[in-house]
């Protein structure tokens, strides 16, 4: 199962604002869809990813809030897009069965 | 313009594509939130037989789209032949050529009744592999009536190999699990080696479960991609021949001629679902004032081909419980460290 890790940043006044974020296995599918749900947030300053090497499966993805955890941010994303498939998958359902 | 109606749309100009003003706000210009999403989105399937699928996706932002489409490509998993024993070559095709073709096969297996194997290198067992035997040698063709022949066909025996021609072998517990008909090549007739008198083959292949990242015999679909929808509109009365012309430079069917009340030959639009966006009209200069093409920029065409081991339906259900299951799993995660 991929990880999702800390990465050292630099110790800044308040580290838990600004967070990069290395996640194992994973690519531009979960960076970017993360990313463009992420970035929506008010208090989202900045979001962004990126997959250092194409030959090691790592992505990193970087948060940087105006106020508030950057971890929150992540959590409220990942929870996001649960909720995105559950709708989905619903919908889908739906209309396969009034075919 | 007239195109500035409440729906997102590329126009497609003569040299270049612009923007519409949309009257109102429109899903690319507001903040990604799940009320959104749920009130706004919408499923239409449009087709869905012979291991193909269409179907609309209206309404959403274009990085959903895309995401589903990278994970039904190299996502979700199915099953392949990933190893072949050669225990036997003697035709003219090289082992590791044969091996290749033989991984390309595509397999009928319901990839969800399989394990995912830990330990690559460890022999197969019961849950994580099917194994398969081929062999076949080729020999002369001992029939009279067919002595004067020079087809190859008729002076030899078994000189095309098939994939009809590989039987598989159940493991443990495997004939119970599953029929006969339920495991095997999906097409009985793809061509594996040529052969002459004298070659033989004698393989064991053992087929296991992947994904399309690890290589692309184990990708689920044929293709499965997406396309906005076309629009068509004509701004202006064309008439008579010009009708014509102006049908003519789009894909069939999409513009149709119609009588009007005077008895005019009028073009109307029929249907421009499926125009493949060609420009043929910016070669007339008489016509190309007379329509504008567009694409309407959240009503997403998803096309969906099945290889034949699932149904596409079933490709794109499991295509979001994985992406689910990977943000539910890292969730968990974040939550418990």
């Amino acid at each position: 199962m991929p990880i999702a890790q800390l990465a050292e940043t630099e110790a800044l006044s308040d580290s838990s604002k600004s967070k990069t974020f290395v996640f194992k296995d994973e690519g531009h599918t979960l960076g970017n869809a993360l990313r463009c749900v992420i970035s929506s947030y008010p208090d989202v300053q900045f979001c962004g990813y990126t997959v250092p090497h194409p030959a090691e499966a790592k992505m990193h993805f970087r948060i940087q809030m105006h106020k508030g955890k950057a971890v929150d941010a992540l959590k409220r994303g990942l929870e996001d897009l649960v909720n995105v498939c559950d709708i989905t998958l619903e919908k889908f359902e739906n209309e396969l069965q009034n075919l | 313009m007239e195109l500035n109606d409440e729906k997102p749309r590329v126009i497609l100009n003569e040299y270049k594509v612009t923007q519409n003003l949309p009257t109102g706000p429109t899903i690319l210009d507001e903040q990604f939130t799940i009320r959104n999403f749920k009130r706004k989105c919408r499923i239409v399937i449009v087709r869905n037989e012979n291991f193909e699928m269409e179907f609309d996706w209206i309404g959403i932002h274009p990085f959903l789209a895309n995401t589903f489409r990278r994970l039904m490509l190299s996502e979700v998993p199915s099953m392949a032949i990933d190893k072949v024993h050669i225990h036997n070559n003697t035709s003219i095709i090289q082992d590791e050529v044969l091996a290749h073709r033989l991984g390309l096969i595509p397999l009928k297996a319901d990839p969800t009744l399989f394990e995912y194997k830990s330990d690559a290198s460890a022999e197969g067992t019961e849950p994580d592999t099917l194994e398969f035997e081929l062999k076949i040698k080729c020999s002369y063709n001992k029939e009279t009536s067919k002595r004067d022949s020079s087809r190859a066909e008729d002076m030899y025996k078994n000189n095309n190999v098939y994939s009809k021609h590989i039987k598989w072998v159940p493991i443990g517990n495997q004939k119970e699990r599953f029929k006969d008909s339920d495991v095997g090549p999906i097409e009985p007739d793809i061509l594996i080696a040529k052969m002459r008198p004298g070659h033989e083959l004698d393989l064991k292949l053992f087929a296991v479960k992947s994904c399309g990242k690890d290589h692309a015999k184990f990708s689920p679909v044929a293709t499965a991609f997406y396309r906005l929808l076309p629009d068509i509109k004509i701004v202006r009365e064309v008439e008579g021949d010009d009708a014509y012309r102006l049908q003519k430079c789009f894909s069939p069917g999409v513009i149709g001629v119609r009588q009007d009340k005077n008895g005019k030959k009028v073009a109307v639009v029929n249907n421009a679902r499926y125009d493949t966006g060609s420009r043929n009209v910016y070669r007339y200069d008489d016509l190309k004032d007379a329509v504008v093409m567009s694409k309407i920029q959240d009503h997403f065409i998803f096309t969906i081909e099945s290889v034949g081991a699932m149904q596409p339906a079933d490709i794109f259900k499991e295509a979001v419980k994985l992406l689910r299951d990977k943000c539910a799993s890292l969730l968990e995660e974040l939550n418990s460290s």
